[in-house]
């Protein structure tokens, strides 16, 4: 079997990336492998794997062990010993090093699932103040003044209500 | 409040019945949710952990869910009694351990147990006897809702629900299912069963969850992303995945019986000899005999038997539940002699297994046993 880079030297090494269903094999020669960074990935991935780079991932992006969470005083050091986070807040405190993390344990990084109740109304909210806001720009424009008119107060009314419920928010 | 007199009793408790419970004991869906303001509880101190129960516990006493649900903090609580609840699987070993600063919930159908301060603010739990996942994310949901208008969740929009460990991100949601597969770990099929389990995202575990051994041929099986997807997709793959595990089980339980026969009443038989003459016998040796026996009721070999029969025997004789029955606290050796005590004593109305189960009842012969 040929390196599938390079096309010249026999590979001697062979991965196997299953994502899903999707099973995607790569043969590769020794060199090639080397300037691909290969040997380098197929550690981290062990590494994952076994949990092992873990708390080291979070401790190279997020600017070394000197980072202490603002709200609660919760370090690197304390994340590695317990693997446990301190407050809601350490999720910003260390975001960047924590993104890596989440992918190798996730389906995603995003949250899509249940939102709270009155963070989805005030979503919605502000949605539709968007669209009406367009609206009005474009009565605007071609000076329809009537309407502009009947959707500043729709406006007016959907922006009180948005106070009211980040009061409560 | 007495938890004695709160919870269900044994017997009641094992009779409660659900779709699919000759293979699914149980269902759960639990949520981890955790309070804006103040650290989690493996990190916050005493002080502050005893604040967040007392800013929680009232919101969740006042659910309607909730109506004269038993609820106390966990320094309040006995040993003995937390061990009960770890072995009725409403709480945690974790939260066994804990004291001050952490308490539960639990409604009197049991059916709803909410732990405040373990290793979030708040795990609050659904239970369902049977397959009934689905019901049980329903309920939690539905509960979740009303509580996230009295408390002000940790919630971002890019991570969902923020929880101590990262593990449980986004939905903090874990639904599992409690499965009874002694016809599988029989035809030595059981470990590729649970590797093809875990390459699809779900963990297998033992009877009392992370780290423990599936004693009684119980698995717990459930998922372990939590980000990245909505509940229902949760929810729907874990049952697909079930149902396909339920069927597994069934096959292998039938190929047993057909082509080896002699093996299977071989294991029952036995089981049944064990269980019903020892004099000395411990509850790891106990839970695996009872779990064929269980299987053994399920075929057909003990006409006079209910399973929950056995379930019942498999919680009273746990170390918790008999040192309960004999009032006081009873060392291994103790516990060792009364559990046998009360297995003879029990088993002693049922004949013993009949070794065709496909063929007519035999009528009075398998019955003399009982008045």
């Amino acid at each position: 079997m040929m390196c599938c880079v390079c096309k010249e030297k026999p590979a001697t090494v062979h991965l196997t990336d299953i994502k899903g269903d999707k099973v995607q094999k790569v043969d590769l020669c020794e060199e090639c492998a080397k300037t691909k960074g290969v040997n380098d990935s197929t550690f981290q991935l062990a590494d994952m794997l076994l949990g092992l780079g873990a708390s080291h991932e979070i401790e190279q992006s997020a600017g070394g062990a000197d980072v202490k969470c603002p709200a609660c005083g919760f370090t690197q050091v304390d994340f590695k010993k317990s693997g446990r986070l301190g407050c809601p807040e350490c999720y910003v405190t260390f975001a960047e090093g924590l993104e890596s993390l989440l992918k190798s344990m996730h389906k995603g990084t995003k949250h899509t699932g249940k939102v709270p109740n009155h963070l989805r109304q005030k979503r919605d909210l502000s949605e539709q103040l968007n669209a009406l806001n367009k609206k009005l720009a474009k009565a605007i424009a071609t000076e329809n003044f009537e309407q502009a008119a009947l959707l500043r107060d729709e406006i007016k009314q959907l922006n009180t209500k948005q106070a009211g419920t980040s009061v409560v928010a | 409040m007495d938890l004695d007199k709160f919870l269900i009793s044994v017997a009641d408790s094992a009779h409660r019945k659900g779709p699919q419970d000759h293979i699914v004991m149980s269902s759960r869906v639990r949520l981890a949710r955790n309070i804006k303001d103040g650290a989690f509880p493996g990190w916050a101190k005493k002080p502050e952990r005893v604040r967040v129960l007392e800013v929680i516990r009232p919101a969740i006493e006042q659910l309607p869910e909730m109506k004269e649900a038993f609820s106390d903090t966990m320094d309040n609580l006995t040993q003995l009694d937390k061990q009960i609840l770890v072995e009725r699987h409403l709480i945690s070993r974790e939260h066994a351990a804990r004291s001050a600063g952490s308490g539960v919930v639990i409604n009197p159908e049991e059916t709803f147990c909410v732990m405040i301060n373990e290793e979030d603010h708040l795990r609050m739990q659904s239970l369902r006897p049977g397959l009934q996942i689905r019901q049980a994310w329903q309920a939690i949901d539905k509960l979740d809702s009303d509580l996230e208008s009295r408390l002000s969740y940790a919630y971002s929009n890019q991570l969902g629900y923020l929880t101590a460990c990262p593990t449980n991100l986004g939905t903090g949601i874990r639904v599992s299912a409690m499965l009874h597969l002694p016809g599988l770990v029989l035809a030595e099929q059981i470990n590729p069963i649970i590797q093809s389990v875990n390459k699809l995202g779900l963990a297998v575990r033992g009877l009392y969850g992370e780290g423990t051994e599936a004693l009684g041929n119980v698995f717990q099986v459930s998922n372990q992303m939590t980000l990245g997807e909505p509940e229902t997709v949760i929810v729907e793959r874990l049952e697909k995945v079930l149902a396909q595990i339920i069927e597994h089980e069934e096959n292998a339980r039938a190929s047993l019986l057909e082509k080896k026969p002699k093996t299977i009443h071989n294991h029952i038989g036995r089981a049944y000899g064990v269980l019903a003459n020892a004099h000395v016998i411990s509850s790891k040796e106990t839970m695996n005999l009872l779990s064929l026996m269980r299987l053994g009721v399920e075929l057909g070999m003990f006409p006079t038997l209910h399973s929950s029969f056995v379930d019942e025997l498999f919680l009273l004789t746990q170390p918790a539940h008999l040192q309960k029955v004999y009032s006081g606290k009873l060392s291994a050796e103790e516990r060792d002699l009364l559990r046998a005590d009360m297995l003879r004593e029990r088993l002693k109305p049922v004949s013993r297994p009949i070794a065709k189960p496909s063929g007519p009842p035999s009528g009075g012969m398998d019955k003399a046993g009982k008045p």
